[in-house]
């Protein structure tokens, strides 16, 4: 009970949730990208239903990516990957008028979403308890404990938690946590058109996933992988892992991610110190949330 | 549709999103699905898991591309002229489903001997008129079968008082009003179903395409060799008994000067591989509006009543009996023509519409030529039309020629704008562009505005007719806030009103509207009951109690109904349109939910998916077929969906002499709205600027077409006003294409989405999109500003450098294409220059539809503002010099 | 602070339960606990369709105290299985748009602002327009053929509107004799 590092088969147990038979499987998002289609549904019906706000108008010049990154008001967020497609130039006999710099394109689109790891850093230093593990396996801020320390914010190796400016508390996927106590589907999942956002039970989506790289394989999308599925990892998996048709790095993924908690001896510290604050920041956030 | 009409005989796609999901390969050309329809997509995504190919043949490497297994850049416009060069693989290389083409289409048609192709006169087929810019069809007509094909037809014509009937009905508003219906002729005619007569619809097509090899397809398109290969090979292997191809197409087909006959191309190629009617086959006409069907089934279109009937023309339509003799006695379901008719005119006028006064025809407004909506902004301009009411609809942004739209507004007595957001249209007194240019000055607009607050899809029910000819009704979910009002409480209470205030009237003028049949029962609220008007529409009996089916529709005037195809959507006094039974409770077809005209016909033409002697085509591709078993041995059509066919007609029934309507279908005859019968190869009458397609260049465009002397569609509608100066083509001034489009983040002209902060966030400003190699011919830098200029104006937009607008080799140069999004305006959370105002006024001749795609210059940096922004567009046209306009033609 | 409620905070389920590092249920805040989705306070779930392209894709829109509080796609369709594109999401907030008129806004001829009008009057104002337009503009005949008609007076809608209002729509416009009726369907 309690471990922070390597692998851990039953993340609801070790919060406190019982044996497997007491408490639902683990629930997760198993993102194929090789069917998204970028249309961004997720990023509007996550909004929608978890009533986040806009977060600016601003045209990047990045292809279609105008969201840019994950944050406290974009909890879904799908990154658009121009790649230059290394064919060689094909010589057509055609006068020479100088090759058309413009060959080969391939357009990756994968949706991001915070990783409900097995050892979640964020939720292991959080000082207030406002982040916990629900009984479905997920990671969720609780609003009305944070108090806006923003401990979590840089504790996550993926970089997904963060402050939102006009409020000061923390903000990031619940995994719908309030759809699945009903037994419904997270927004997202369920706006998707073409299944590229599939929920289900952690055990079942892995092993969906694996059958899927398989068969892309077969059918010659040698560069088809995982991401995040290896309970082994640095994270002990993720709650939300992906199917990748190119290098973690280059959908701005980090390519080995491993819990900022791992190192023992600082963490300790860092939890030490927060622990002896815990009881007033606890009331006085407790309090102070009332309403 | 009449690219759809013609060739099959009903104006809507042949069949529905889910059946996508059982093609072998889906080709998608003039059409962005995944971005424009992205839940469909999900049936093309689901065949690509099953292993079908799925191609993209688009002038950008879009997010449908991305999925795609194959995406084939193509020049904006040249669409005929890639699939002329399929059309040509096929036909030259015998890849034709044979049986299929010679039972179901009329490729055995012998044309009359003075017909003459394109191949002939450079261009232009036999029956063209100069001084007219118009065709006359009759070279293109069927032989007759025999001396009493003659006859039966004279006598049928003698029948009805009056002149000819012919003279007129191949008139674009003619082609359009068989939507629901090829155009009738007067015979089947002689077929040699060896297909060798020269003269046969086979012979002449492949001598017609014979011309688009693969090297003039990369000529015009910009298309390689290899590409086009691939891409035949890919249908041809995927088509025939074991195998079906769809195609997909949108608005990069319609909105084009050629538009009808793209579609009529890419009909030519599916018939050709036996892929109509069929399971996993079919084209798929991907609508972009909720009711854009709807729309047209029930139309406001100036040149169509509900069901695709015609409005009377003055020239030709002064009697009833003048208005349906065209149709009317002719082979297949138009041949009742008249008891459609009727039926509306009673639904229009109940009592007072009786057989002695031609059941009120002549309260029928007649046309006479084109009404369309861009002649009548010119008509606004000019000053003969005074009163706009614009409803769910902004042309200042969504039209072509933005500026026309506004100066023609800015010169009414009265607009009504009804929309849920202060959209362009009813504030461009304020701050339009010509405010900001001095081309119109606030103060000096005498045009009084009611802007009236729209109810939303939520504060109302009702139903929309979608893309697969689907109606689906609307429960009402909350009442609509403040002086919102849904549009039909707005026509009821505007028609009531008018109604008393001329009440009284004794002027002849007002009998059609003091005579309207105008009760409707009304809730607490005062509101007209929705469902009591879709039972209208879909019609009653002598004794008041609902119809079931257009069959029970009766010439006498005991029937009444609002629009005949729909006739069935009310059957059983229930709202067919309402039906809700989940997908796991039924099959693919999902006859349970919601309702589909004709009589709940998902897939069209589906007696073509069984071979002639009725047994399906193959099991993998078993879909309808003959069973000859059923009803005691009588033999019935059977399946998985409802046959569209005649359900006890057997396969080998040959008609009796001088059989009418339905009764004159034969047992191998599929396509039940053709007077026919059969597909059309070959058009011999309905569209207006000719029997095949033909390869002709945009109005405005950087190349001379390679095929012909003719530059552009001879029959085009040209708009030649001073508001709409048209760039000349092959002009260096000019030199590059643009097209414009939609994101899967807005919709239209944005209305509905710059509006919305979920969605402006998303895409929060115009950009443009180009090459790398236009961009450093330019200097336009990604994330800059470019200004981009036609002779209308000039807009700016911020820059996407990207691979994927690809620099297209056509021959020994490179034609550059710059992408633009056409959803922003000067109103909305995010806003913009709007792309349509770059957009000339060139129609497709058939439906009045305009190009999309037209030529610019591109420079970086913002465009000028106020009065310099009109200075720097003159000098644009002095440059071009377009005021002494040369003739392209 | 009570016991009962001392006993339900975080810290003492801690101390006293199974997740002694208080990462999970010990964490689990009051909100927590009782959170539930709100789409099942509803007082009634109503079957509706998007307005937006012509896909069709089935929605449901939940409605609570007489305001919309969700709309998501029904799993029920067998075109959309549920699903909704960006638009077909964001669709409730056409009802919510910050943005969105409510009120008639009414314009003078020559006038620079708007000003407020009555609904009533407005369409009482409206009726009296169409029919001056229409004699004004009224034709028997055109090159000696019966016309029967207005060109004073032009329509152009959206095709988002509703089959019923189509019909109404076109059927007043034709007893009006007006022919210049166009839709979105042509543009």
């Amino acid at each position: 009970m309690g471990s922070l590092w390597g692998r851990l088969d039953d993340v609801q147990g070790d919060a406190g949730y019982g044996s497997p038979s007491e408490h639902p499987p683990r629930m997760g998002f198993f993102t194929d990208t090789s069917v998204c289609i970028g249309c961004k549904a997720c990023e509007v019906a996550c909004k929608e239903w978890n009533s986040v706000p806009e977060d600016g108008y601003l045209l990047t010049g990045m292809s279609y990516d105008n969201t840019q990154e994950l944050g406290a008001s974009t909890w879904r967020h799908v990154a658009f990957v121009e790649k230059p497609l290394d064919v060689p130039a094909v010589d057509l006999g055609m006068p020479a008028m100088g090759a058309p710099d413009t060959e080969g394109v391939t357009w990756l689109m994968s949706s991001d979403v915070c990783k409900h790891c097995t050892h979640a850093a964020c939720l292991d230093v959080c000082p207030t308890g406002a982040l916990f593990r629900t009984e479905f396996g997920t990671v969720v801020v609780q609003p009305d404990v944070c108090n806006g320390c923003g401990y979590c914010v840089p504790a996550c190796p993926y970089g997904v938690i963060d402050l939102r400016k006009d409020d000061g508390r923390a903000f990031k996927c619940t995994l719908c946590y309030d759809r699945l106590k009903e037994g419904q589907t997270p927004a997202c999942a369920q706006a998707c058109p073409t299944e590229s956002i599939q929920f289900g039970e952690l055990t079942e989506l892995r092993e969906r996933a694996a059958r899927r790289v398989e068969e892309l394989h077969d059918r010659g999308v040698d560069v088809a992988r995982l991401y995040g599925a290896d309970p082994d990892d640095g994270v002990g998996g993720d709650g939300a892992f992906f199917l990748l048709l190119d290098e973690p790095e280059v959908y701005g993924l980090p390519p080995d991610p491993i819990v900022t908690t791992r190192d023992l001896g600082s963490m300790w510290r860092h939890v030490g110190a927060a622990a002896a604050t815990l009881v007033g920041l606890g009331v006085a956030s407790f309090l102070g949330r009332r309403r | 549709m009449p690219g759809l009409g013609t060739s099959f005989g009903r104006g809507g796609a042949t069949t529905f999103l889910q059946d996508l999901s059982n093609a072998d390969c889906i080709l998608i050309e003039g059409s962005n699905m995944a971005e424009a329809h992205p839940v469909g997509f999900q049936w093309v995504m689901e065949a690509k898991r099953r292993g079908a190919t799925v191609i993209h043949v688009d002038p950008r490497f879009t997010r449908t591309s991305a999925v795609a297994d194959l995406h084939v850049p193509i020049r904006a416009g040249s669409d005929i002229a890639f699939l002329g060069g399929l059309v040509n693989q096929v036909l030259s290389n015998d890849l034709d489903f044979r049986e299929y083409v010679v039972a179901y289409t009329n490729a055995a048609n012998i044309i009359e001997d003075d017909f003459r192709d394109t191949e002939d006169l450079d261009g232009l087929f036999s029956g063209f008129d100069p001084e007219t810019g118009q065709y006359d069809p009759d070279s293109w007509s069927y032989v007759p079968d025999s001396r009493r094909d003659v006859e039966d037809e004279e006598r049928r014509d003698q029948a009805y008082s009056g002149g000819s009937s012919h003279g007129e009905s191949h008139q674009a508003a003619r082609s359009e009003s068989h939507g629901s219906g090829g155009a009738p002729v007067k015979w089947k005619g002689r077929r040699d179903e060896t297909l060798q007569d020269p003269s046969c619809v086979f012979q002449i097509l492949k001598r017609h395409f014979a011309r688009y090899t693969p090297e003039v397809v990369q000529e015009v398109c910009g298309i390689e060799p290899d590409q086009l290969r691939r891409v035949a090979e890919a249908l041809t292997s995927n088509s025939g008994r074991e195998r079906t191809s769809a195609f997909c197409y949108a608005v990069g087909w319609t909105q084009h000067s050629v538009g009808a006959q793209m579609i009529r191309t890419a009909s030519i190629l599916q018939l050709l591989l036996g892929n109509i009617g069929r399971p996993g086959g079919g084209i798929m006409a991907l609508r972009g509006h909720a009711s854009i069907q709807g729309s047209t089934d029930i139309p406001t279109l100036f040149n169509i009543l509900p069901g695709y009937l015609p409005m009377p023309n003055a020239k030709q339509h002064q009697s009833l009996d003048e208005w349906v003799r065209d149709d009317e006695g002719k082979a297949g379901f138009w041949g009742n023509i008249r008891s459609y008719a009727v039926s509306l005119l009673k639904s229009y006028w109940g009592d007072a519409a009786t057989p002695d006064n031609d059941f009120c025809f002549d309260y029928l407004p007649r046309i006479t030529g084109d009404h369309s909506t861009y002649s009548t902004v010119l008509a606004m301009i000019e000053g003969r039309c005074k009163g706009y009411f614009l409803v769910g609809e902004n042309p200042a942004v969504g039209s072509s020629n933005g500026k026309m739209q506004r100066l023609g507004m800015a010169a009414l007595d009265w607009l009504v704008v009804r929309d849920l957001q202060m959209i362009e249209s009813a504030t461009f007194w304020k701050d339009g562009p010509e405010i900001e240019t001095g081309e119109l000055v606030t103060e000096e607009i005498g045009t009084e505005v009611f802007f009236l607050p729209a109810a939303t899809h939520v504060e109302k029910a009702g139903s929309f007719t979608q893309t697969q000819r689907m109606l689906q009704w609307r429960d009402k979910a909350v009442e609509p806030p403040g002086d919102c009002r849904s549009d039909l409480q707005f026509y009821y209470e505007l028609g009531t009103r008018i109604r008393q205030k001329l009440a009284g009237s004794t002027d002849e003028m007002d009998r059609p509207l003091l005579d309207l049949a105008w009760d409707y029962p009304l809730d607490d609220g005062g509101d007209p009951d929705p469902e009591a008007v879709l039972r209208e529409i879909n019609g009653t009996g002598p004794d008041g109690e609902v119809l079931s089916a257009y069959t029970q529709l009766k010439p006498d005037g005991s029937t009444s109904c609002g629009c005949w195809i729909y006739c069935g959507v009310y059957a059983d006094d229930v709202n067919q349109a309402r039906r809700r039974k989940p997908h796991w409770e039924q099959d693919q077809v999902a006859a349970e939910w919601g309702w589909v005209w004709p009589a709940n016909r998902r897939i069209l033409y589906n007696r073509a998916s069984a071979a002639p002697d009725g047994t399906p085509w193959s099991e993998r591709k078993r879909y309808v077929w003959w069973d000859a078993e059923a009803d005691d041995g009588k033999g019935r059509w059977t399946g998985a969906d409802v046959p569209d066919f005649v359900p006890d007609r057997a396969p080998d029934f040959v008609p009796e002499e001088g059989a009418q309507g339905p009764d004159a279908i034969g047992g191998q005859d599929p396509f039940i709205m053709q007077t026919d019968g059969k597909a059309w190869l070959f058009a011999p009458l309905g569209l207006a600027d000719g029997p095949m397609p033909t390869h002709y260049e945009p109005a405005e465009s950087p190349v001379r077409n390679p095929l012909y002397g003719q530059q552009n569609n001879p029959t085009r509608k040209r708009m030649e006003v001073p508001q709409n100066p048209l760039n000349p083509s092959w002009s260096d001034v000019f030199p590059y294409v643009f097209t414009t489009y939609r994101l899967t983040e807005h919709h239209t002209a944005g209305g509905m989405s710059r509006t919305l902060p979920y969605l402006a966030e998303l895409q929060p400003e115009p950009f443009c999109e180009v090459s790398p190699r236009l961009a450093a011919e330019r200097g336009l830098e990604n994330g800059g500003w470019a200004t981009i200029v036609t002779g209308r104006t000039a807009i700016e937009a911020r820059v996407l450098v990207t691979r994927r607008l690809r620099s297209l080799r056509l021959g020994d140069r490179f034609v550059e294409q710059v992408g633009l999004p056409y959803h922003w305006g000067p109103n909305g959370i995010t806003t913009g220059d709007s792309a349509n105002d770059l957009v000339n006024l060139t129609l497709d001749p058939n439906v009045y539809i305009q190009d999309k795609v037209g030529t610019c210059d591109i420079r970086p940096g913002r465009r000028p503002r106020g009065s310099a922004l009109t200075e720097y567009v003159a000098e644009y046209r002095r440059r071009a010099a377009m005021d002494v306009q040369r003739e392209e033609t | 602070m009570g016991l009962v409620e001392f006993l339900g905070w975080p810290l003492v389920r801690q101390v006293t339960g199974r997740d002694r590092l208080g990462r999970g249920h010990a964490a689990m805040s009051r909100r927590s606990e009782t959170l539930e989705p709100r789409t099942v306070q509803a007082d009634r779930v109503v079957d509706s369709v998007c307005p937006f392209c012509a896909v069709g894709c089935a929605q449901k829109v939940f409605v609570k105290d007489g305001e919309v509080t969700q709309i998501e796609g029904s799993p029920a369709s067998p075109i959309s299985r549920g699903r909704l594109c960006p638009k077909g999401s964001a669709s409730k907030q056409l009802v919510t748009s910050p943005t969105r008129v409510t009120k008639v806004r009414y314009r003078r001829p020559f006038a620079t602002e708007w000003e407020d009008l009555d609904l009533d009057t407005a369409v009482d104002m409206i009726a009296d327009r169409v029919i001056k337009t229409r004699k004004e503009f009224w034709e028997w005949e055109a090159d000696s053929r019966r016309t029967r008609r207005t060109l004073g007076i032009a329509s152009l809608g959206g095709a988002t509107l509703d089959n019923e209002e189509n019909y109404l729509m076109k059927k007043l416009y034709t007893a009006m004799g007006a022919i210049q009726i166009e839709n979105q369907a042509r543009i």
